[in-house]
């Protein structure tokens, strides 16, 4: 299945400045796998092993159709074909 | 140089005497590549901490869906201090990923809520790398 995957300004220097590129996957560690292979480094900016298993980086929010993914499964949050994702560092600080 | 008019200016300095002793924080967007801070976006702080800051997720994906209808960008990204300098901390070098902005952080340790001047300074923050620059204030209504 193919998504559009929206690319934040600090990460597009792993798809060559592109804003969007797209993915495949059935769900969002499927497609983040998926973006590694085109795009190799982009998934340790994304992902990082917490507890044993792999979760999304405190600091970066990702969205499926506008939903934060941390309410709807996080990495194991389906997707489907035409969706869209879009990835946005946290903007923060202390 | 952070080149900013001074309604905004004032806009950002009011909005983080107003969130004393919580650290306020916003962005101020301008058409791509511009470099012209033109539109003020005062935003929540999800943490309501003295310590931390982080723009609400939802908020957050509304504010950049906003600037990329209109074609623009964070030109500025703000925050206070409350009861330090304003110079970026250690955690705001880690998180600070737009390469492109200015990062314009306001104390408020002084005067909190009251009257007062504060400190308000600018930086480039790029891989890690802190830069701080001039802030030149334009007062349109004084140039005219």
């Amino acid at each position: 299945m193919a998504v559009e995957v929206r690319v934040p300004t600090i990460l597009r220097t792993y798809t060559g400045g592109e804003k969007a590129v797209s993915g495949q996957g059935a769900t969002l560690s499927e497609v983040i796998d998926d973006l590694e292979s085109n795009h190799p480094g982009i998934k340790e900016r994304l992902v990082e092993a917490k507890d044993g298993h792999s979760d999304l980086r405190r600091f970066v929010n990702v969205y499926v159709n506008d939903e934060d993914v941390r309410f709807t499964g996080g990495l194991g949050t389906s997707v489907s074909d035409g969706d869209q994702v879009v990835v946005l560092p946290a903007v923060a600080g202390g | 140089m952070l080149r900013i008019d001074l309604a905004t200016y004032q806009a950002i300095v009011a909005h983080a005497k107003r969130d004393h002793p919580d650290e306020a924080c916003g962005v101020v967007a301008g058409p791509d590549g511009s470099d012209r801070p033109q539109r003020w976006v005062p935003m929540v702080n999800a943490a309501r901490s003295p310590t931390f800051y982080e723009f609400d997720t939802s908020d957050l994906l509304q504010l950049y869906k906003d600037m990329d209808a209109n074609d623009e960008e964070p030109v500025v990204v703000y925050h206070s201090h409350t009861a330090t300098e304003a110079y970026p901390s250690r955690t705001d070098i880690g998180l600070a990923s737009e390469p492109n902005a200015h990062y314009v952080l306001v104390s408020t340790r002084e005067h909190g809520n009251s009257e007062g001047p504060v400190e308000f300074r600018s930086y480039r923050i790029i891989d890690s790398e802190v830069t701080e620059e001039e802030v030149a204030v334009d007062d349109e209504l004084r140039r005219a």
